[in-house]
């Protein structure tokens, strides 16, 4: 079991982080949360204080993660803040418009870095911290999406899938150091992010049902979470449909 | 997506959009007007319903903002709900200074309705406890409204039916406890006499009081049922131990399952209870919030919904208007789960909207059975309209727009500070 008492989280004004990160303070943790905006990022790091006992410590810093060069600085000032740091989750992405992609290179570069480039870039840095410490969690919010190319987002789904490889490799990397790399695959949340789609049915869960896994699968250490837990399954059968048949399907 | 629906799920329409509020910082849409807020649908009508335009869903507002532990000022996003505040501050040694029956509502609609609870006779609405709140108005202007500030749209956004713009935030004073527990005494009455001679003494010591009544017993039974009186408990060391049971209503019946033999024998039953004359401890959460041990339990109604009629009748009148109310209701045979009888207190509400007045509330509520249904509660307006009380619109789906126009007299006046945005099915209703 990982302890999390220290705890930085990138994209912190995602609903499904900010839901995390609720979870984490009732647990007692203390948190340094980044936010690409700041009022929004002010009101998430306002409402974790009030949240928070008066032994846990809360703050944020507002930072675009397209901006790799910042990265470094970003984690030092995380560091410095909490003392050390057990466990980083990273959320932040963007659901791309898939056909607007499809026209335009520059609009699936930017994608591709929001979702994979900038994710990456953290990812080396913490590895290499992590390492060093010989303890820790290390846990993003990948996507069911990056499990298999579909043609309704295949661009999204590329570099889920680019982030998702990275980090099996890397668990293997690090499991000698004792650090633990934890892959989130949601299924369909109801979120921002989701806001045009139609979200009657069955498939369709809450940030804070995906919040509560996520903060289990850390304690425990868990490698490739589907959440909830059925997208297992579900995926299982499409990874294993036969691609002859897969290309014809529309999905 | 669906349309939401409010508590009692009459009426059911449906809004040509529907708009999630994240964060405070956005801005109100600009088209498909007219725009309404709507909370926890907690209401029993229409005042959060819209036909047309666009309701603006607030739960998404849920964030603390502060909370000064040792003066008990809490700064809360408007759709915070009252169970979230509980569940932050009791631990704490605070309380909410006023709550209604249910813990499910959020901030924005507490103000908005003006809401009371069972200690109404000592510290007035939720509006007298509500410091400063935030009100962004759809062309944009942010005001902040207190007591000393913009004044006017203070006093008409309490109990102002979320026509003046949307709430993005409220401030609370809350008021400090020692104990999550209650003490609490309960009393059987054998009748409305003796009602109102226990309600006259207990009002003079206790903080909160209430009284079920059987509202089908009749002749000298009229009126008979239990008193409830109770108060914060003082710090103790034994303490019993305190876990919430709670169930779910999981299916929708095809038709209501309170009729009149349902009725009948509940009724009886209930007011057989055991009782505590002595007192007894009991918990925060089962003294004010009975029913939100059972989810969903408005669906036990079926899916034509029922309707919820709480009127207030003038202090001079009371007595006798209640006792024809309970004649009226006896004798059509279609009565109430739950009538639940109140005075409130002298102190003047702030909004110019409010419900709460000095005299007496009764609120019950009664299965759809469409056309039957609709004419005793003409009836029983009938009787209102000659005692000179009204009804309250949190609690409205039919109301003749007279009995709203008489019983609100500011409402003209009101009408200046409504948001040339907003608007509501409740309000179209009453005042064309
Ligand atoms: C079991 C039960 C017991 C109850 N007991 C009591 C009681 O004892 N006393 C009492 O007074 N009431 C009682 N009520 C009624 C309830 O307290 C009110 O209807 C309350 O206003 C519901 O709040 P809501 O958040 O669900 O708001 P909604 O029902 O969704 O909306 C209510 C009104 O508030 C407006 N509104 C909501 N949010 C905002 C916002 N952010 N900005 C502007 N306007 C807004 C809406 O437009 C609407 O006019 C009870 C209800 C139930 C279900
Ligand atoms: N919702 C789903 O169905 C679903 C399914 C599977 C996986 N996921 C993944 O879950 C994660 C959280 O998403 P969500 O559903 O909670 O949606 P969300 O609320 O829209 O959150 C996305 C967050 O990413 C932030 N972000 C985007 N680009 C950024 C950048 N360059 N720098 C910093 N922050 C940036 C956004 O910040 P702003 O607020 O400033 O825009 C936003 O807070 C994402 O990685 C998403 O891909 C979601």
């Amino acid at each position: 079991m990982n302890s999390l008492k220290r705890i930085i989280i990138f994209g912190a004004t995602s609903a499904i982080a900010e839901q995390t990160a609720r979870q984490l303070v009732a647990r007692g943790a203390s948190l340094f949360c980044v936010g690409r905006d700041s009022s929004k990022l002010d009101a998430v790091v306002h409402d974790l204080q009030v949240r928070a006992s008066s032994e846990q410590r809360v703050d944020g810093k507002a930072a675009d993660l397209l901006d790799v060069s910042h990265h470094e600085s970003l984690l030092d000032a995380a560091e410095d803040f909490l003392g050390g740091v057990d466990a980083v989750l990273i959320a932040h992405g963007t659901l791309p418009d898939q056909k607007a992609c499809e026209a335009s290179f520059e609009q699936t570069r930017k994608e591709i870095d929001t979702n994979a480039t900038s994710v990456i870039s953290l990812l080396t840095l913490l590895a290499n911290r992590f390492e060093r410490q010989r303890s820790g969690v290390i846990a993003v919010v990948s996507s069911v999406a990056g499990d298999r190319g579909r043609q309704s987002n295949y661009v999204y789904g590329a570099a889920k899938g680019m982030v998702s490889i990275f980090l099996q490799g890397l668990r293997n990397r690090l499991a000698r150091s004792n650090v633990s790399v934890v892959t989130i695959k949601p299924g369909f949340v109801d979120t921002p992010m989701t806001a045009g789609m139609d979200k009657s049915g069955p498939l369709w869960a809450k940030p804070e049902q995906v919040a509560e896994g996520i903060v289990k699968a850390m304690t425990k250490g868990s490698g490739d979470v589907y959440l909830p837990w059925f997208w297992y399954w579900i995926m299982l059968i499409i990874r294993h449909i036969p691609e002859f048949i897969f290309k014809r399907m529309s999905l | 997506m669906k349309s939401p629906l409010s508590w009692n799920r009459i009426p059911r329409v449906q809004p040509d959009k529907i708009h999630r509020l994240g964060y405070r910082q956005a801005t109100l849409p600009q088209e498909s007007w007219p725009l309404l807020a709507y909370g926890n649908g907690r209401s029993y009508g229409d005042v959060c319903l819209t036909e047309s335009g666009t309701l603006l869903l607030t739960r998404g507002l849920d964030r603390f903002m502060a909370f000064d532990r040792h003066s008990g000022v809490l700064r809360c996003e408007s759709g915070v709900t009252l169970a979230d505040i509980l569940a932050l501050v009791v631990p704490q040694g605070w309380f909410l200074p006023s709550t209604p029956g249910t813990r499910y509502v959020t901030v924005g609609g507490a103000l908005a309705n003006d809401v009371h609870g069972k200690n109404h006779h000592v510290v007035g609405t939720f509006g007298h406890h509500v410091r400063r709140f935030g009100l962004l108005r759809s062309s944009g202007e942010r005001m902040e409204c207190a007591p000393d500030r913009h004044e006017d749209y203070f006093r008409a956004t309490i109990g102002g039916l979320g026509l003046t713009g949307l709430i993005e935030w409220v401030e609370l004073q809350l008021m400090p406890i020692q104990s999550p527990w209650m003490w609490v005494e309960s009393r059987r009455f054998g009748n409305l006499e003796e009602f109102w001679s226990l309600n006259r003494d207990a009002e003079t010591k206790w903080s909160y009081t209430v009284a079920w009544i059987d509202c089908l017993a009749s002749g000298s039974k009229r009126g008979r049922g239990i008193f409830l009186a109770g108060q914060h408990a003082p710090p103790q060391a034994n303490l019993p131990s305190f876990k919430e049971r709670s169930r779910r209503m999981a299916i929708d019946p095809p038709v209501s399952l309170i009729n009149h033999l349902s009725l009948r024998a509940f009724n009886a039953l209930y007011y057989r209870q055991p009782v505590n004359p002595c007192g007894a401890l009991q918990h925060y959460q089962s003294y004010f919030y009975p029913l939100d041990t059972i989810q969903d339990w408005n669906r036990i109604y079926g899916r034509k919904g029922f309707f919820q009629y709480q009127c207030v009748l003038p202090p001079s009148v009371a007595q006798d208007g209640v006792a024809e109310l309970l004649n009226t209701i006896a004798a059509s045979g279609q009565g109430s789960f739950l009538a639940v009888l109140k005075t409130f207190g002298e102190k003047p509400s702030l909004g110019m909207l409010s419900f709460p007045r000095p005299g007496t509330t009764l609120a019950l509520d009664f299965s759809n059975h469409g056309e039957a249904t609709l004419r005793l509660l003409d009836s029983l307006d009938a009787i209102l309209r000659e005692a000179g009380g009204t009804l309250y619109p949190a609690k409205d789906a039919r109301m003749p727009a007279d009995l709203f126009q008489s019983g609100f007299p500011e409402w003209e006046r009101f009408a200046d500070y409504i948001d040339p945005a907003f608007s509501s099915r409740f309000w179209r209703r009453v005042t064309s």
